[in-house]
């Protein structure tokens, strides 16, 4: 599944997308950076609640398909400004985390 | 004689939301490189926990990567307040940031630990009052 298709299929409000047709292998949740810096692997879409700059950082150099902010998120225009300096894919979503990430485990199993 | 390839960045203290610039260049560099994405994962994450530390504790500092053809060796030096415990601040969990800084998602004692575990050689010097030498290398 591509970022685009995730976002046509998870109803997805797309804020930054430099690469729609990169490809999602998995994901992974969480919102401690430190933690998810470790975890997140590349080519997974990162569920988040975090809005600040540095995410943009992180989901960069973890090398991330995708952040999907969740719960509507408020998100500054910086920040939006650096995703798409760094060719991160921003994506936003009303619904929870949980709910994302148990649609994205049916889409990517799939 | 081999070739190697210094970089150089100064990691503005000021600023939070800058750090990991140093980093992201590195990351530009590795890929133009021709480096395994794998390799060049573990150099970014390692050295961003360092350059995000640096932000945090001791009001930046400077960055110097040695680009080696067998090894990567990343260099952070800082003039802040230094670490009393190594062994302690090393502990995953162990925590000394502000509540302002684990707000935005760090601070959770994870930063040295990462640094250690992305790395093939750390080494952490520190005087109290000085500041800090963080040493660490990666096998290519």
């Amino acid at each position: 599944m591509t970022v685009r298709d995730a976002i046509t299929r998870l109803d997805l409000e797309a804020l930054s997308l430099p690469d729609g047709d990169r490809e999602i292998r998995g994901g992974y949740c969480g919102d401690l950076l430190s933690w998810v810096m470790t975890r997140l692997q590349s080519d997974e879409a990162w569920v988040t609640i975090m809005n600040n700059v540095n995410v943009i950082a992180v989901a960069s150099l973890s090398d991330a398909a995708c952040v999907i902010l969740t719960e509507n998120a408020e998100v500054e225009e910086a920040v939006i400004d650096r995703a798409r300096e760094r060719g991160v894919n921003l994506l936003r979503s009303d619904q929870s985390s949980f709910e994302i990430c148990a649609q994205l485990g049916e889409l990517t199993h799939a | 004689m081999a070739d190697v390839l210094r970089l150089h960045f100064t990691v503005d203290g000021e600023d939070f939301t800058s750090a990991g610039e140093a980093s992201a260049q590195v990351k530009k560099k590795l890929r133009q490189m021709g480096y395994d994405p794998e390799l060049i994962r573990r150099v970014s994450i390692a050295m961003y926990e360092g350059e995000i530390n640096m932000v945090i504790h001791a009001g930046g500092g400077e960055a110097d990567i040695c680009i080696y053809p067998d090894k990567i060796e990343i260099l952070l030096s800082d003039k802040g307040p230094g670490i009393a415990d190594i062994a302690l601040a090393m502990r995953a969990g162990y925590s000394t940031a502000p509540e302002t800084v684990r707000n935005l998602g760090f601070g959770a004692g994870m930063g040295l630990p990462n640094m250690k575990r992305y790395s093939d050689f750390m080494n952490v010097e520190s005087v109290v009052g000085e500041g800090t030498k963080v040493t660490m290398i990666i096998n290519t």
